[in-house]
């Protein structure tokens, strides 16, 4: 390989007010015609490091040299004059704008022709293998497309030095394989290729050499080809950690959830949910893999409540199988007609008639608890409220990427948010405040959350252990059915796999888990069974013991439309 | 009667026309700019301002040259307009106030300011004949009526609103200039990670845009009421609806030359049509702004993208914010 060092970093550093250290004294080199990887978890200062490097933020201390030459990055547009080009996370683009005009924004010192811009463009989209129509809008287009654009806007400046944060997080497999041509098309066209990234495997894929960072220090660079990822991980996290999800064989698998037919609609008249139909059962986890916006949101909220659905049926089989019954959810008309299903026994275990009594004598022997069920009660959700719902114990811990936003009240201490959950039980006008703290303090302990005290505002605490929080007070109201959505996004490595456990326990607790998740690789390892949407349909639902990242890859783009093709 | 008509409602729409095309302008970059009422006042004030200099330099008032008293008022109105517009600019751009709060703050200055500067500093003695020499249309249509009176019969400001808003259309759609500038509006965080210069794009398209709305209340005083400062009061009215008119005009600046004059027929039917009850012409005044309603609920309903307000409208931009 040719070793030209075109980029150098030298002891760079950058805070954030005076306490944050986002990069300690970080040096690194970035060879001509190379895939380096930056790998590190969140917040270890990778993004914050090449962010530098294009001009979004201004080092505190240090050097950066291009072909040896010390070179002072102030904004993007220096970046750009040093041939560096960056592709963010969130894609910077104009969503009215057309690929070419986007590719064209902020170009100075060349005549503006739009039919020139395309010709160009073209040209280089040959070259690399890009396959792009460059008159459509940017909202009419897909996460890859996208990403598309964002690379053609770096080559379209010239750049030599392209650095792409976190490119595969929203693609599939099969995306990912064809970024991953271009990328290599790139290099070896002499081109600097840097990735930001904390997935392994595709550390070990894609990259040539690897920088770890870790708390914003740089670890060590080492060739790929000489390192595993366990090495990798060790370097990453700091100590040796166990990265396995000790997944059990289901037992007393039970339905719990019966889904048919759903079908919502949105404001536009647009299908977000078609007929739509699985089960859950509890003792397992049920994964639902799909491409972000395919429609996983509207299927959690319905079940929880929260969305009307155009047509459907949801079926919940309460677990009350010998279990003292309360009908506080339960209309008179609907515990007579039980009683004609032969539903009820008493406490010695003879049947019981309840027929011939007034309301309020059966008021009276329900809520002495002298009425035991016999089954499963099967409740239809339609009619019932979100609060209802929350009753029965279905549990949605449904954390989307503004996790203070619905799970958790920000400027509230733990306390007070674990409050918000049983803030109706107690008997007087006041607070019952001393169990919610024994609940905190158990939750703190237990899921280790690094919190000073149980009376931290919540937004004070970094993402996962505001994720931990959230996740130890839902499993605290011991649920039926625990719904969670995304739970890992944005924690540590550490954190995340105490996530997986807990949501493992919950399994073997007889509980039915559904695990929403964006991570092919997690899914496969956590999951029993794998649901798969693609655009508001049941694709397929698949054994996760037995299926392939490629099948359920292809399953996620599977549609009416596409079918053909294939 | 109707090329009375007609003319009151072009005379009225170039006043709108020119609020509006400056509002755009700076809306494009992402700034609501609720401050054009006043601007369009202190604009005003700054056109009468260098006229009533400009006569006081001259022995005999009726010799008073055309291309001077333009001029003179074009210059005025600009540089007054554009230094109230500046402090909006100040605030927003570079200390990230509150845009609706500074707009409103700027519009009730303005308008103070305008009355206060109109009654002690701007000589208005000579106005009326002053005005009557700005109003001055092409010698053919002077005396012509019909459709030729309606067409070429208006002074000189009436076609430079016109030409103003044609070239600030090519100017956004065919530009290097007017795609950057849409990008800004857009999202702010995009444009800047492209190196367009976010700053002093904001501070030249709110500067000019506020210069160009202040050339519509020297139009009005000057040339369609002939210098009287009776209805001075008018001024910000017409600015609240070229507000309104940008987003009946959907943010497109071709439009509203349409779009304004529609608006000015609404708004002078009231007055010319003296024979209707009282409730029928204030039914009449309220007409631009009830379209204006319907034309947002139809956008909205549209969902076309390209007809919605820039995305960044009203949101102030820092670059290093997480």
């Amino acid at each position: 390989m040719d070793k030209t060092v075109i980029l150098q970093l030298k002891n760079i550093t950058k805070k954030f007010g005076a306490k944050i250290i986002a990069n300690n004294n970080v040096s690194l080199d970035v060879y001509k015609g190379e895939i380096l990887s930056i790998l590190g978890e969140n917040g270890c200062g990778k993004t914050t490091l090449m962010n530098m490097v294009a001009g979004i933020y201004y080092p505190d201390s240090g050097k950066i040299l291009i072909n040896g030459e010390e070179v002072i990055i102030r904004s993007p547009r220096d970046a750009f004059e040093h041939k560096i080009g960056m592709i963010h996370q969130h894609f910077k683009l104009i969503d009215i704008f057309s690929a070419a005009q986007n590719v064209a924004l902020g170009v100075e010192g060349e005549k503006f022709n739009l039919k020139e811009v395309n010709n160009r463009i073209k040209e280089m989209a040959n070259k690399y293998g890009f396959n792009i129509n460059l008159d459509k809008k940017i909202y009419e287009m897909s996460v890859s497309e996208k990403q598309t654009v964002e690379i053609l806007k770096v080559l379209y400046r010239g750049a030599d030095i392209l650095i792409l944060d976190e490119p595969t997080a929203v693609l599939t497999p099969q995306e990912i394989r064809s970024l991953f041509k271009i990328l290599r098309a790139m290099r070896d066209d002499g081109k600097s290729i840097i990735i930001i990234t904390h997935k392994l495997n595709e550390v070990m894929e894609i990259s040539d050499r690897v920088t770890v960072l870790r708390k914003g220090d740089n670890i060590a660079t080492v060739n790929t080809a000489e390192t595993s990822e366990k090495e990798l991980t060790e370097m990453m996290v700091g100590e040796k950690i166990d990265l396995n999800i000790n997944r059990t064989e289901p037992v007393d698998r039970k339905l719990r959830l019966s889904v048919s037919g759903l079908t919502i609609k949105n404001s536009d008249a647009y299908k977000v949910l078609d007929n739509v139909s699985f089960d859950v059962y509890g003792g397992e986890i049920l994964g639902i893999a799909g491409i972000a916006g395919s429609g996983q949101k509207e299927l959690l909220e319905a079940i929880a409540g929260l969305n009307n659905y155009e047509s459907g049926e949801l079926i919940y089989y309460h677990p009350k199988k010998d279990k003292p019954v309360s009908f506080f959810h339960k209309t008179y008309r609907r515990v007579m007609e039980l009683n004609g299903e032969n539903a009820f026994k008493d406490k010695k275990g003879n049947d019981i008639d309840l027929r011939g009594m007034t309301k309020k004598d059966v008021k009276e022997i329900v809520n002495n608890e002298m009425v035991i069920f016999k089954e499963d009660e099967v409740i239809d959700l339609k009619d019932k409220s979100p609060r209802e719902i929350r009753e029965l114990g279905i549990r949605l811990s449904f954390v989307p990427e503004d996790r203070l936003g619905m799970g958790l009240v920000g400027n509230m201490d733990i306390i007070d948010n674990i409050m918000l959950r049983s803030y109706r039980k107690g008997k007087s006008v006041f607070l019952d405040r001393k169990r919610p703290a024994d609940l905190a303090d158990r939750i703190i302990n237990e899921l280790k959350v690094n919190t000073p005290d149980s009376h931290t505002a919540v937004r004070k605490l970094s993402g996962g252990n505001v994720q931990k929080v959230l996740v130890g007070r839902e499993i605290a109201a011991s649920p039926a059915i625990l719904m969670t959505a995304y739970p890992v996004r944005g924690l540590d490595i550490n954190s995340s796999y105490t996530i997986y456990n807990l949501l493992n326990e919950q399994k073997q607790r007889g509980v039915a888990v559904v695990f929403v998740g964006e991570d092919l690789d997690v899914l496969m390892a956590l999951s029993d069974r794998i649901m798969v949407l693609s655009d508001g349909k049941v694709t397929g639902i698949v054994d996760a013991r037995t299926t392939t990242k490629d099948e359920i890859g292809l399953l996620m783009v599977k549609s009416d439309k596409n079918e053909v093709k294939e | 009667m109707t090329i009375t008509f007609l003319m009151s409602a072009i005379a009225i729409g170039t006043v709108l026309l020119f609020g509006c095309v400056g509002e755009t302008i700076t809306e494009k970059v992402g700034h609501l700019n609720l401050g054009i009422p006043g601007i369009m006042c202190t604009g005003t004030v700054g056109g009468c301002l260098f006229i009533s200099l400009y006569l006081n330099s001259l022995e005999k008032v009726e010799s008073a040259s055309w291309i001077m008293l333009i001029l003179s008022s074009l210059f005025g109105a600009f540089l007054f307009a554009c230094l109230t517009g500046g402090i909006y600019a100040v605030m927003t751009i570079t200390l990230r106030c509150n845009q609706n709060i500074t707009g409103l703050a700027i519009t009730t200055f303005g308008n103070g300011l305008t009355q206060f500067l109109m009654h002690s500093y701007v000589d208005r003695s000579n106005f009326s004949i002053a005005g009557k020499i700005i109003a001055k249309s092409l010698p053919f249509a002077e005396n012509s009526n019909g459709i030729v009176k309606v067409l070429f019969g208006h002074g000189f400001y009436v076609y430079f609103a016109i030409a103003i808003a044609l070239l600030t259309n090519f100017i956004f759609n065919r530009t290097r200039v007017g795609l950057n500038l849409r990008a800004i509006g857009e999202s702010t965080a995009t444009a800047d990670a492209m190196g367009v210069n976010i700053t002093r794009y904001k501070y030249i398209a709110i500067l000019v845009g506020s210069g160009i709305a202040g050339f519509g209340g020297v139009f009005y005083i000057m040339d369609y009421v002939k210098g009287s400062w009776e209805n001075a009061a008018t001024i910000e009215a017409f600015g609240w609806l070229s507000i309104a008119l940008v987003i009946f005009s959907i943010w497109k600046p071709s439009v509203s030359i349409i779009a304004s004059y529609l608006f000015g027929a609404l708004y002078i039917a009231a007055f010319v049509f003296g024979n209707i009850s009282f409730s029928g012409r204030e039914v009449l005044k309220m007409l631009p702004y009830v379209i204006t309603i319907i034309v947002l609920i139809a956008t909205s309903m549209m969902n076309k993208r390209e007809h919605q307000p820039p995305a960044s409208l009203g949101l102030n931009y820092f670059r290093e914010e997480r």
